[in-house]
C-alpha cells in the first residue's frame, strides 16, 4: 500500500515572509515525483510541508491543505508525530545519530517509539539495510558507530533508518548532493527499487537525476528575490524534459534561464 | 633508506617555485633553552642578582630573544613570529601549571603523614586539639551525604531548566529564567548559607542538619549546571532533532533519547565542575550544618561534619597534631573530588562509541 498526496492551495510562511504561494499538485502512489527549480524557490519548503516538518521551525506556518489519501494533514485533531510516522524523510546532509551504532540507528525510529521485541528488531535491521542496499557493506560491523561510515554509506543508513519505520511516503531533500557519482548511482538505483513499495518525492538540482528516476516532475520558480516561489509546471517527467508547456520550464531544463 | 637520486628540478635558479624554506633543526629550541639557562646562571653569579625568580625570568627572556633572532635570520619573519607566539603560549601554560603543581606537592607532602587507616575509621570523639590520633570518618560521611543529596536535587532540576531554555523556551518566561540564573551565578556562597540558615534552619525550625547544608549547596550548584548543560545542548546540531521528528518520534522523546545523549559527555563535565565546586564550600556549610566531632550518619537531623568544615576547624588550631589532620583531610578531599571526576568520565565514556 502506498499513498496519494493532493496539495491544494498551499502557501507557506516563515514568520511574515511568504516563501511559497498557492501550490497545487497531485502526487501519485508508488511514483517518484521530482521537485526541481532554482535555489530559493521553495522546493525544500514545500517538501517539508508534506510531513509537517515545516512547523518545527519557530514562527513557520502553512495555509491550504495537504490530503493524504483524502485526509487533510493540517485538519483538526491531526497529530504531527503520527503524520511523520506515515511520511518519512531523508535530509540533504546525512545525519546519523552520533551516539548510536549502525544497528541502533536503523531501528532508532522503532525503539524510540517503544518497540522492544528483539526478534522483530533484528529482522527489521537486516530488512531495512538490505532495502537501502547497505547490508553487505555493514553486516559485519553493525555495532560500530554509524558516524564512522563514508558519506554515501551514511546517507543509505539514513534511508534505511527512514524505511525501517515502514512509512507510506518517503520525502528526500537533495539526498545525493553531498555524494560522489557512484554513491549517487547507488541511491538512484535504490529509489527505483523503493518505488515499488513507497510513494517518493525527491528534491534535486540534477536534471539528469530528475529525468532518470522520476515519473512526474514539478518545476518551481520565483519571479524575483523577495517574491514567493510558485509552482510553474507539473507534468509527466518525459513531457517536462521534452516538450514543456511553459517557456520558463523549457529555459530552465535546457540550461537557459535568467 | 633510498639510494635513488631525486630527479633534477626542471626549472632552476630564479624561476624555481619557492615552496621549500630553511628550517631550524628540531633540537634548536632545546639547545637555545639550555644556553639561556646557562647564561642566566652566569649572570646570576657575576652580578648582584639574588632571587631565583629572576633567574627564571632572565632565562625566559633570553630564550625569547635568542630564539626569535635565530628564527628571523634562518627562517624569515613569518616563522619567527610563529615561534614567538608558540613560546609565549608555552610559557603561559607552564605558569598556569605552577600553582597547580605547588598545591599538589604541598598537600601531598604535608598530608601523607597522617594518611593511615586510623584516620579513615575514626571520628574526633574525645580527641582534643592537643591529642594525636583522631580521624575524618564523620567528616567523610557528612561530605558524601551532603554532596550526594545536593547533586540529586540540583542536577535533575538544573538539567530540566537547561532543556526548557534550549528546547522549549522562546518568549518572556525563558528570558526571565535566564536572568535569574545569571543572578544566581554571581551569588556569594555565604549568602546561600545565610538564606538557608534564616529560612530553613531558623524560620521553619528544622535546625542544623546535613540536609540544610545540601539545600545551600543546591542553590550554588543549579546555576552552574544550568549554564553548562545549556551550552552543551545548544551544540547539538538541529539536524539530529529534525531526524528524530522525521522518524515520527515525539519531541520530548527525541530530546531524551537523541539530544541529551549526544550532549552527555559535556553535561557530565559541567556537572562535575559543579560538584567539585560545592564539595569544597565551607561558609554555607558552616552556617547550616554547623559541624560536630561525632559521627552522625543521618543527614536529616542534627549537626554533621564535612571535610571543608573539618579542615577549617583543625587548621585554626595552633597545635601540630591538628594542623597535620587538616592537611591530611585536605588531601582526602582532593582525592575524593578526583575520584568523582574519574567515575563520571568513565560513565560518560560508556555512552560514547569508540
Ligand atoms: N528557516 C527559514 N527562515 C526563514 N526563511 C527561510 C527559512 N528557510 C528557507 N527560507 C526562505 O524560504 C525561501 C525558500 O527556501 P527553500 O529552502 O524552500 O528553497 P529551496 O528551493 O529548497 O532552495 P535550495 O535549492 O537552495 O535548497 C527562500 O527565500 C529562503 O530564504
Ligand atoms: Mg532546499
Amino acid at each position: 500500500m502506498a499513498t496519494r498526496i493532493d496539495v491544494n492551495g498551499l502557501t507557506a510562511y516563515y514568520g511574515k515572509f511568504k516563501a511559497v504561494a498557492d501550490v497545487n499538485l497531485t502526487i501519485e502512489p508508488k511514483n517518484v515525483t521530482a521537485f526541481i527549480g532554482p535555489s530559493g524557490c521553495g522546493k525544500s519548503t514545500v517538501l517539508r510541508t508534506l510531513n509537517r516538518m515545516h512547523e518545527v521551525l519557530p514562527n513557520a506556518r502553512v495555509e491550504g491543505e495537504v490530503l493524504l489519501d483524502g485526509e487533510d494533514l493540517y485538519g483538526p485533531g491531526m497529530d504531527p508525530v503520527n503524520v511523520r510516522r506515515t511520511v518519512g524523510m531523508v535530509f540533504q546532509r546525512p545525519n546519523p545519530f552520533p551516539t548510536m551504532s549502525i544497528r541502533e540507528n536503523v531501528i532508532a525510529g522503532l525503539k524510540l517509539n517503544g518497540v522492544r521485541n528483539k526478534a522483530l528488531l533484528d529482522e527489521r535491521v537486516e530488512e531495512s539495510l538490505r532495502g537501502a542496499n547497505l547490508w553487505e557493506e555493514v553486516k559485519d560491523r553493525l555495532n560500530r558507530p554509524g558516524a564512522g561510515l563514508s558519506g554515501g554509506q551514511q546517507q543509505r543508513l539514513c534511508i534505511a533508518r527512514a524505511i525501517a519505520v515502514e512509512p507510506q511516503v518517503l520525502l528526500m531533500d537533495e539526498p545525493c548532493s553531498a555524494l560522489d557519482p557512484i554513491s549517487t548511482l547507488a541511491i538512484e538505483d535504490l529509489i527505483t527499487k523503493l518505488k515499488s513499495s513507497f510513494t517518493i518525492v525527491i528534491v534535486t538540482h540534477n536534471m539528469q537525476q530528475a529525468s532518470r528516476v522520476s515519473d512526474s516532475t514539478a518545476f518551481f520558480s520565483l519571479e524575483k528575490t523577495g517574491d514567493p516561489g510558485r509552482l510553474v509546471e507539473f507534468d509527466k517527467t518525459s513531457k517536462i524534459f521534452s516538450n514543456p508547456t511553459e517557456k520558463r520550464t523549457e529555459d530552465y531544463v535546457s540550461g537557459r534561464f535568467g | 633508506m633510498s639510494t635513488a637520486t631525486a630527479p633534477e628540478p626542471v626549472v632552476t635558479g630564479e624561476d624555481r617555485l619557492n615552496l621549500r624554506g630553511q628550517t631550524l633543526p628540531r633540537w634548536t629550541p632545546l639547545a637555545v633553552a639550555a644556553g639561556s639557562v646557562v647564561l642566566a646562571l652566569l649572570i646570576y653569579f657575576v652580578t648582584p642578582v639574588d632571587s631565583e625568580i629572576q633567574i627564571v625570568l632572565m632565562a625566559a627572556i633570553l630564550f625569547l630573544i635568542a630564539m626569535s633572532a635565530a628564527s628571523t635570520v634562518v627562517e624569515g619573519a613569518r616563522r619567527a613570529r610563529d615561534r614567538f607566539a608558540t613560546t609565549l603560549v608555552y610559557t603561559a601554560f607552564l605558569l598556569a601549571l605552577i600553582p597547580l603543581v605547588a598545591v599538589l606537592v604541598s598537600v601531598i607532602s604535608k598530608g601523607a603523614k597522617r594518611l593511615d587507616l586510623d584516620f579513615f575509621t575514626h571520628s574526633m570523639n574525645n580527641i582534643g586539639a592537643r591529642d594525636a590520633g583522631g580521624g575524618i570518618y564523620h567528616a567523610i560521611i557528612g561530605t558524601v551525604e551532603q554532596v550526594v543529596i545536593a547533586s540529586a536535587i540540583a542536577v535533575p532540576f538544573g538539567l530540566l531548566v537547561a532543556i526548557y531554555l534550549v528546547e522549549y523556551g522562546q518568549g518572556r518566561i525563558s528570558r526571565v529564567i535566564s536572568f535569574f540564573v545569571d543572578v544566581l551565578t554571581g551569588l556569594p556562597s555565604i549568602i546561600a548559607g545565610l538564606f538557608v540558615l534564616s529560612f530553613w534552619v531558623l524560620a521553619l525550625g528544622f535546625g542544623f542538619s546535613g540536609f540544610a547544608g545540601a539545600l545551600a549547596l543546591v542553590v550554588l550548584m543549579i546555576p552552574t549546571v544550568v549554564r553548562s548543560s545549556e551550552e552543551m545542548l545548544k551544540l547539538v546540531p538541529n539536524e539530529l532533532r529534525e531526524a528524530g521528528y522525521a522518524l515520527g518520534v515525539a519531541k520530548w522523546r527525541t530530546i531524551l533519547k537523541v539530544v541529551v545523549p549526544t550532549a552527555l559527555p559535556g553535561i557530565v563535565t559541567g556537572v562535575m565542575l559543579a560538584v567539585a565546586r560545592v564539595s569544597g564550600e565551607t561558609a554555607p556549610v558552616l552556617l547550616t550544618v554547623f559541624g560536630t566531632n561525632l559521627i552522625n550518619s543521618n543527614p536529616f537531623s542534627g549537626e554533621q561534619s564535612s571535610l571543608p568544615l573539618y579542615i577549617y576547624s583543625q587548621a585554626g588550631q595552633p597545635q601540630q597534631f591538628a594542623i597535620d589532620r587538616a592537611w591530611a583531610a585536605a588531601l582526602v578531599l582532593i582525592i575524593i573530588i578526583m575520584l568523582l571526576n574519574l567515575i563520571a568520565r568513565l560513565f560518560a565514556g560508556r555512552n560514547r562509541l569508540k
